[in-house]
């Protein structure tokens, strides 16, 4: 099996840029990633006076393959629910970019991609990059490819954050912005979570202080660890509870055994080996930390309100009843910071009971909204009707 | 739909109330009908405020920007002056804290619009009077088991209220059963009697501390 079917030989899937040496990343924590390489997808067409583009910014786990097949997983895009024609990001209307996250395993550079003053794999001699410095690789893509202001950035999770970095760091670029069920800081749970994550992935034998890409090794177990854990906090009570139960696998009585008696712990067990497929273990630890360590208003004196002043981007933000990772408390924060400022803003908390994951899903109020929201502000834009 | 058609007098008369090119917040905006003549009529920078999903919805699919919150709870965290006009269009009956929320209206918005069902009007009375059942009338619509008005108030005891948070009503309408201005010279008590809702505008004395 090939390292998170990645990069990490330097052959991306799909499309890539590698910026020249002198186009260097300056991450937060001041150290240089060159050459950087980004890979990314695109979907739809841009338009003539290039005024409508969406760049959609992908979660903790995700990737640039935001609609049609994966190619590495064979299953549909992340967001297949909201990204095609005729959906909400409708791709016969507007020109979607999707990258991978600086700091990922998709042909962007990572961890696992080749440390040019040692020939080798950074590991985690890669430096530790925040959402900013995912956010400023993804503007010297949007730059690339020739585009300066963008009709939307939308994202949820991680992606939600990097949607509230982006509004806050180029303003004059984002002409409307979707932060979905996410938080403008970590919490001590999330990053409670996190740190769970991270330990499992380092305390795997086989994860070698991080070096394990050289010794022909990968810590699959801490890191499927790792998922199985994450994975719950995806989910809602609820959801858990009506899909599985108490319900046993394959089976009629216990076995007394560890074996997975339980339907959930088949799942899980299942999510963390299909992970293991497709993930890089350093990466998951650089992402996870970039998460933690976001806090927007941190970076400007403690308050939020000021990271959005004066700005004329138009924000829908969007929560999930049963979402407990990103509760709709830290999208109200996100509210009252806009509305402090006085942006143009619309809230909507949407009802389900499928927790943070909800976003992904086929949520027909969460489709509903992300439309209205969309065709708005297309009208404002003056972009033409679908054809 | 041009303005004639509008099928709401009450928001026509709301809407001649402010002043073109005004930064508007409507709370409690419902489907966003209000917020949309005013945006067509007075090209107002509107906002809006909804306690319902389907209203949020309904309003974000219009392209407005509205809030899903409470008028009870979220007011709060709006800065002052942030508005020229705070609206609550038949909505300050549904409140738990009217008192609060006036105030804060008049924080955010130097002036407020209130549009309120009359308590004091003749056929609720008589309908409580003669009858002995609680009221229910074309904007009292509510049985007494199922309705979402917790405080209901008369013309009356609207103004006193208004006296007491340090402002002064600016202009005033009482509409009759049909949904028609009584006349303005009328004398308070007719208001009183024959309103079946009031729409206020009220501007705060001084400037907020």
């Amino acid at each position: 099996m090939s390292p998170c079917a990645n990069g990490a030989n330097g052959k991306p899937h799909g499309k890539s840029v590698v910026f020249p040496l002198d186009q260097s990343l300056v991450t937060d924590g001041g150290r240089n990633i060159a050459p950087l390489a980004i890979g990314y997808e695109t979907f739809g067409e841009l338009n003539a006076d290039r005024s409508n583009a969406i760049l959609l910014c992908h979660a903790l786990t995700g990737d640039q393959y935001a609609a049609d097949v994966h190619p590495v997983t064979g299953k549909p895009g992340w967001w297949d629910a909201l990204v095609g024609p005729g959906k909400p990001f409708d791709t016969e209307r507007y020109f979607i970019i999707c990258s991978n996250v600086v700091g990922g395993c998709m042909g962007t550079t990572g961890p696992s991609s080749t440390n040019p003053s040692t020939g080798k794999p950074y590991g985690l001699d890669f430096p530790v990059v925040t959402i900013r410095d995912m956010v400023r690789a993804q503007a010297m893509l949007v730059d690339h490819l020739g585009i300066d202001t963008l009709f939307c950035v939308a994202g949820g999770s991680m992606g939600g954050m990097q949607v509230l970095q982006w509004a806050a760091s180029y303003p004059e670029r984002v002409f409307s912005a979707m932060p979905i069920a996410t938080a403008a800081k970590h919490s001590a749970q999330n990053i409670g979570f996190n740190e769970v994550g991270r330990q499992a992935v380092m305390a795997d034998p086989d994860w070698r202080a991080g070096r394990y890409l050289e010794q022909g090794v990968r810590p699959e177990k801490g890191l499927a660890v790792a998922r199985m854990s994450a994975h719950i906090t995806y989910l809602s009570e609820t959801a858990l509870q009506r899909k599985f139960g108490r319900k046993l696998q394959d089976r009629s009585a216990p076995t007394f055994s560890f074996d997975a008696d339980f339907q959930v712990e088949s799942y899980l067990r299942y999510q963390g080996v299909a992970f293991v497929e497709r993930f890089d273990a350093n990466s998951y630890l650089f992402v996870t930390r970039a998460c933690d360590y976001f806090d927007l208003a941190a970076d400007y004196g403690g308050s939020l309100a000021k990271a959005f002043k004066d700005t004329r981007t138009r924000f829908c933000v969007v929560s999930f009843t049963s979402d407990w990772l990103y509760p709709t408390s830290d999208s109200r924060a996100i509210v009252h910071a806009l509305n402090a400022g006085g942006a143009s803003v619309s809230f909507v908390e949407i009802e389900s009971d499928k927790g943070h994951d909800a976003f992904l899903l086929h949520e027909p109020m969460f489709i509903a909204t992300t439309r209205g929201f969309l065709e708005s502000a297309a009208v404002a834009r003056g972009l033409k009707a679908r054809p | 739909m041009t303005l004639a058609q509008h099928p709401r007098l009450d928001h026509l008369l709301i809407a001649d109330m402010v002043e073109p090119g005004a930064r508007v917040l409507d709370v409690g905006c419902g489907d966003g009908a209000l917020l949309q003549l005013l945006a067509r009529t007075r090209n107002i920078d509107g906002r809006g405020v909804e306690l319902s999903q389907r209203g949020v919805n309904e309003c974000v699919a219009k392209g407005l920007s509205v809030i899903q919150g409470d008028a009870d709870t979220d007011l709060a965290d709006y800065p002052d002056d942030g508005f020229d006009y705070v609206i609550l269009s038949q909505t300050l009956q549904a409140t738990r804290h009217p008192r609060e929320a006036l105030r804060n209206m008049l924080r955010i918005g130097r002036r407020a619009i209130v549009s309120f069902p009359n308590f004091g009007y003749w056929r609720v009375r008589a309908q409580l009077v003669l009858r002995g059942r609680m009221p229910v009338t074309g904007n009292l619509s509510y049985s007494w088991h199922d309705t979402p008005n917790i405080h209901l108030c008369t013309i009356r005891d609207f103004v006193e209220l208004v006296d007491n948070l340090g402002a002064h009503i600016e202009r005033g309408f009482a509409l009759d059963h049909a949904g028609a201005p009584i006349r303005v010279n009328a004398p308070w008590w007719v208001w009183n009697l024959l309103g079946e809702q009031a729409i206020f505008l009220l501007e705060r004395d001084a400037p907020f501390k």
